[in-house]
């Protein structure tokens, strides 16, 4: 492939530009490019890394999940109190994450299939609902006495548990959607949704797994948060839903549907952390993240559309 | 259906607690706290008529707030003279509307003329405004403003709240500006289908361009009567909002693929949820409680209206809508 046909991908691009950022960073802090940095780094967001993988399976689907916070929250919750008061162990516990989290993410792709409904109101009132009802319950008090195995530092070959969940998390995403049949058919339905129907694929089927996946991945993602944090607290996870969007956007996924990889979501996830911590290693205020992550998702989002419009138009005349 | 709804709504709870839901109190109550939301739900319905979305509604307004707000508080003393302190609040009043000009342009053009899809775009300029906020305050809030805009937050002109007004006078504004402009005709067409509007020789981009500065401007009104209302300006303040104006917009018959939806359903949904939030907070219920049942209640919608479409057709099928 000649390489300017190789930085028109969006990956390569993303890569680079990380890479650039990497390199400026190491230049002016020492404390960046080394392996305790690192792996902090790659603790710290494997809670998003977990998020970003559900939501990129719903948005290759061609819809969109803002509920999974409220998920992950009251699958955390449930979780929780039933650790405390039955005991359990990891098993049980991902067990039982993964069961509420899948069940509320199919509640979501139920009413979204069978009202017909925009994906993004209704994941908006089902996230209202969940959360409401979960700070409702919890009056907003968080649970601190979890069980000690849950709590305690568990780490293989030296990699911390979370990056461990990130990784097996992001490998099975990659398996699911690169080497299973159903997952090209979730890339069929989000490309195509009309030619998917039509070839038959059971599309109930198709979304309960999309958005039950999502629901799935957000609950294990709340099960590590409360392992990190050693407390599950109901109202931490909410608000960031737009910042696993921006990450999964930022590695390729497109809004409509029938694209993205995760490759392209590790990257964003990277892009996002890489700045960040890059500022913060230069003592630049946190108070100024918002800002410069916002021209970034901007300035990414612009480039990618006005190259896919280029693109367009392009072959637009050579068709006439 | 919304009217009944609403009409139902006033009944349960007029039942349930007689003497202190149906009294002048209450009423005042909605009018007061209705606006500031009210002003958001037209900021945000107008682009969901045109097919998309402005996430950053809420963020726009605050920095639109504390521009002004850092204006007011640096310029006016205690001791400043009336003429002046009037002048200092025209040059506010001017820079709040530029800055929510410039916000709603540059989004606009984004969306317009690159073709980003408005999600996105909003997304961004959000999270980048919210950024600019953020760091210009420090995270602080700015507080302490004269008289004269506390009025507007906080006064009555025949005992009706003049935020209320303001927002029914923007209702009303927006009301004829989407059904007998041909810009919000326009407007309704793109929501419909862009690419026949487009070919049908309408200038897509700059409707679209407008449509987010219209947002945006509601957004610096919004600013206003949410400086007056709580006497100072922060960059975090209303956060919660934005999704029950989306939520608002939708309930009042708003369609969220966009094309169609009118300013007096927006206006009884609005309405219904303040029946609702201010019955359950005087039957004590707590307000996540009435969160979830807004969000209940969307579904709710939902599933009636889909319901009512599927069997109008099914029973009578020369009755289709």
């Amino acid at each position: 492939m000649h390489v300017s046909a190789m930085f028109r991908r969006h990956d390569v691009q993303i890569g680079s530009i990380i890479l650039i950022m990497v390199v400026f960073f190491s230049r002016l802090s020492p404390g960046f490019l080394t392996l305790g940095n690192m792996a902090d780094l790659l603790e710290n967001y494997s809670v998003m890394a977990i998020m970003a993988a559900g939501l990129l399976v719903v948005l290759i689907s061609g819809g969109i999940d803002i509920s999974f916070e409220a998920i992950a929250a009251v699958s955390q919750f449930l979780v929780a109190m039933i650790l405390v008061n039955f005991g359990g162990n990891w098993f049980t516990a991902f067990a039982l994450a993964g069961l509420f989290g899948a069940l509320l993410g199919v509640v979501n792709a139920l009413i979204i299939h069978y009202l017909g409904a925009i994906s993004v109101i209704v994941t908006i009132s089902t996230m209202t609902f969940y959360f409401s009802i979960l700070m409702f319950v919890t009056q907003g008090k968080s649970i601190y006495n979890l069980p000690d195995w849950f709590t305690s530092d568990v780490s293989f070959l030296s990699i911390p548990f979370p990056v461990m969940v990130a990784a097996i998390a992001l490998l099975a995403t990659l398996f699911f959607l690169s080497r299973l049949p159903i997952g090209r058919q979730i890339y069929g339905l989000g490309g195509n949704p009309e030619g998917a129907k039509r070839m038959g694929c059971n599309i109930v089927g198709l979304q309960c797994l999309a958005y039950g996946y999502s629901g799935f991945m957000a609950a294990i993602a709340g099960i590590v948060q409360a392992h990190r944090v050693e407390e599950v607290v109901p109202y931490a996870l909410i608000g960031q839903e737009l910042n696993v969007l921006a990450a999964v956007v930022l590695g390729g996924a497109s809004l409509s549907g029938g694209i993205g990889t995760v490759s392209g979501t590790v990257l964003g996830i990277l892009l996002l952390a890489v700045l960040q911590n890059g500022l913060t290693l230069l003592g630049v205020s946190s108070y100024s993240f918002g800002l410069v992550t916002g021209g970034v998702i901007l300035v990414s989002v612009t480039a990618t559309a006005y190259a896919a419009k280029r693109q367009r138009k392009g072959g637009l005349r050579r068709a006439v | 259906m919304l009217g009944a709804l609403v009409v139902g709504a006033v009944i349960v709870f007029g039942v349930l607690t007689p003497s202190r839901f149906l009294s002048g109190d209450t009423l005042r109550a909605i009018a007061f706290q209705m606006p500031e939301l009210g002003i958001l739900s037209l900021a945000m319905m107008v682009p969901l008529m045109s097919g998309g979305l402005n996430l950053a509604i809420i963020a726009t307004a605050n920095l639109s707030a504390l521009v002004m707000a850092a204006i007011l508080t640096h310029l006016i003393q205690p001791s400043t003279p009336q003429p002046t302190v009037a002048m200092v609040i025209l040059l506010a009043l001017l820079s709040g509307m530029l800055i929510s000009l410039v916000i709603g342009l540059l989004t606009g053009v984004i969306v317009a003329f690159f073709g980003v899809h408005p999600i996105l775009v909003t997304l961004g300029m959000m999270t980048l405004v919210k950024g600019a906020a953020v760091l210009a305050t420090s995270g602080t809030v700015i507080g302490g403003f004269p008289p004269a805009i506390l009025f507007l937050g906080n006064g009555a002109v025949f005992g009706i709240p003049v935020s209320m007004i303001l927002f029914v006078a923007c209702a009303a504004v927006v009301a004829v500006i989407l059904s007998h402009t041909p810009f919000g005709i326009s407007v309704r067409l793109i929501g419909s289908n862009e690419r026949a509007t487009r070919y049908s020789g309408v200038a897509t981009e700059w409707v679209l361009v407008g449509v987010y500065v219209v947002s945006s401007l509601l957004c610096w009104i919004a600013a206003l009567v949410m400086m007056a209302r709580f006497n100072s300006a922060s960059a975090g303040y209303a956060e919660s909002y934005l999704l029950i104006t989306i939520l608002a917009a939708v309930l009042g018959g708003v369609d969220p693929f966009g094309g169609f939806g009118h300013v007096l359903g927006l206006f009884l949904s609005l309405v219904l949820l303040q029946v609702i939030s201010t019955g359950f907070n005087l039957l004590g219920f707590s307000p996540y409680l009435t969160a979830a049942i807004w969000g209940a209640t969307m579904i709710l919608v939902i599933v009636i209206s889909v319901v009512r479409d599927r069997y109008i057709t099914r029973l009578w099928p020369g009755k289709a809508k």
